[in-house]
């Protein structure tokens, strides 16, 4: 074989290998969406548990909170982001479900990587998760929360960002347990603290100090610091920090999923 | 080359041997079963096969690659289809196969067509734009044949294939799996309790029982080992020791309430054989099956396994249903 006909068929095999790794993380997607658009019961319930929280909030806890400005305004970006955690995590049960309805057995026996599947399901769910967070800010812009162009696509982007990592932990859960009641359990103890920690419904400078290590290691927290620089221009951080941050925590808990998966057993 | 080569396969669960060093050798194109009770090591076999489970030692290969060492060209080379359904019941049969397709890198310009020819061949052409959650359990088994096949592996595993399924739709599944041998020249392995289905579909089998293969041939061969019939004898303090020493009697299987027999020539000897048996109450005799091979064997019915069938459909069911 003379050398350009072995480049050509090197380069031709790393194609092949491309286009199968880029089907099976369509194919995953492509189930993950569906699935979530056919069940309009988790469509309407992620909708309304946050708008709930908020008004419930904004109305009792505003009459006597001290925030500058609006606080209908300052806590909207905290439930995006309750949104994102509640939905992303969530995945992690689905998980549990599909290995004991055997559907993953039937993914794991086809010849896609764990590595692929893994990463199908965090592009699959977090789609789902920003589907529903898209929902609660249309919603939010019609209740008067000042958004602009600009602020409406760095929201949605911020929101991908701190989903990723989030379904990624979702599923590193899910991938060690074996019930969908344990992981309802564990992912309950995950997800409060996310969500009361974050900055999301008071500021997080009168906390103790024990409390304001925790929501320096909790992602939503600059995700919500993040959405109020753009928002309701108020933040210790900027947007772009804050952004970073959240990646930073995306490639840890990316890293640790993959790892997670290519051990799970059935 | 062989569909699949096995070498001292062995899978072992803390203290206990699911299966224990089984040599197998299974040609192209032949409908192979597995023949055994619950828990007799065919679905460990199965999921080692097809790179789900890692063997504890031994070696297999599977159209020529190495289960351990080259498992993804294994699992491309291979359809499964499992005892439990592992479909989408949210999606329609339509998106499962097309999720399947995807997965198996069959080229997009030909996904719909295969999924179409598939389905024609199960014919499910008529709901496929359903979701699975509304088939019956027979359409769901179809569905997952037909995905099973839809990539056109050289080597199709079923599970179970017609557990919990009305005999009705039994005989039909038996049908389609009997043209896809033939038509196809696809290599079949399956994994069954149930006699029949071993009887009528395979053209070899090796009954599994404790983790190890027991006999191997095909099912008239292994019928006609047996060297006689089979008499089955009722009653009260017979003398089993007696028929034991009888010249023409080859085994005595005791079963709970009744004597099994396998007796040479057995329209010559019948008559002595009830003046030692004592009191007998009723006698029956029959040319062997695959329950007697089974018998003669292990010295224990698989009909016995029965009660464990109708505790499977219910766990079917019931997960079926909570979703």
């Amino acid at each position: 074989m003379s050398m350009k006909k072995q480049q050509a068929s090197e380069t031709g095999r790393a194609n092949s290998k491309l286009r199968k790794i880029a089907k099976g993380v369509y194919a995953i997607w492509y189930r993950e969406v569906k699935v979530f658009l056919r069940e309009k019961s988790r469509l309407i319930s992620a909708l309304f548990m946050p708008l709930i929280w908020f008004f419930i909030f904004g109305e009792g806890i505003g009459s006597i909170a001290s925030v500058p400005g609006n606080y209908n305004h300052f806590i909207f970006p905290g439930f995006l982001v309750m949104t994102i955690i509640f939905s992303s995590l969530f995945n992690g049960a689905y998980l549990v479900w599909d290995k004991k309805v055997d559907f993953l057995k039937g993914v794991l026996v086809s010849p896609l990587s764990r590595t692929t599947i893994f990463t199908g399901k965090v592009v699959g769910c977090m789609t789902d998760a920003v589907v529903q967070a898209m929902i609660l800010l249309i919603v939010g812009i019609f209740l008067g929360i000042p958004f602009t162009f600009i602020s409406v696509i760095l929201t949605i982007i911020m929101l991908f960002g701190l989903a990723l990592g989030l379904v990624s932990l979702g599923l590193i859960i899910g991938s060690f347990m074996e019930s969908p009641e344990g992981f309802g359990l564990v992912a309950s103890f995950v997800v409060y603290p996310l969500f009361l920690l974050s900055g999301a419904l008071y500021p997080l400078e009168n906390l103790p100090h024990w409390m304001q290590v925790v929501t320096h290691i909790n992602p939503a927290t600059y995700a919500v610091d993040g959405l109020r620089s753009i928002i309701i221009h108020q933040s210790s951080m900027s947007y772009l920090s804050n952004l970073i941050i959240i990646l930073g925590f995306d490639i840890i808990l990316i890293l640790i999923g993959t790892w997670a998966f290519n051990r799970m057993k059935l | 080359m062989d569909a699949i080569n096995i070498t001292s396969l062995t899978k072992k669960y803390d203290k206990i041997l699911a299966v224990d060093k089984i040599n197998l050798t299974i040609k192209k194109g032949e409908i192979f079963g597995l023949l055994g009770p619950n828990g007799a090591g065919k679905t460990t076999t199965l999921m080692m096969l097809s790179t789900l489970l890692k063997p504890t030692s031994g070696k297999a290969t599977v159209n020529g690659f190495d289960v351990m060492r080259e498992p993804a060209k294994v699992r491309e080379s291979i359809g499964m289809v499992f005892q439990d359904p592992s479909s989408d019941e949210m999606l329609t049969g339509y998106e499962n196969l097309k999720l399947h397709a995807l997965m198996y890198d069959v080229p997009l310009k030909d996904i719909n067509r295969k999924i179409n020819d598939v389905l024609a061949l199960v014919d499910l052409n008529e709901r496929k734009k359903d979701i699975v959650k509304k088939y019956s359990g027979g359409m769901r088994r179809r569905m997952e044949i037909a995905r099973g096949l839809l990539h056109q592996p050289q080597i199709l595993f079923l599970d179970e294939p017609t557990l919990g399924l009305d005999p009705q739709t039994r005989e039909r599944i038996w049908d389609y799996i009997e043209n896809l041998a033939k038509n196809m020249n696809m290599t079949i392995i399956l994994t069954t309790h149930y006699m029949e289905e071993a009887e009528n579909l395979c053209d070899r089998i090796a009954i599994i029982d404790h983790g190890k293969i027991i006999a191997l041939d095909s099912p008239a061969n292994l019928k006609r080992a047996l060297k006689g019939d089979t008499v089955c004898l009722k009653g009260k303090n017979l003398f089993i020791d007696r028929l034991r020493k009888l010249p023409f009697v080859k085994k005595v299987a005791k079963s709970d309430g009744f004597v099994q027999l396998t007796v040479e020539n057995s329209a010559k000897n019948l008559q002595k054989l009830l003046e030692t048996a004592g009191e007998v109450e009723s006698v029956e005799v029959h040319s062997p099956d695959l329950n007697d091979v089974f018998l003669h064997y292990t010295g224990k019915e698989i009909r016995e396994q029965e009660g464990d069938d109708m505790e499977q459909l219910r766990v079917f069911t019931r997960v079926r249903q909570s979703k």
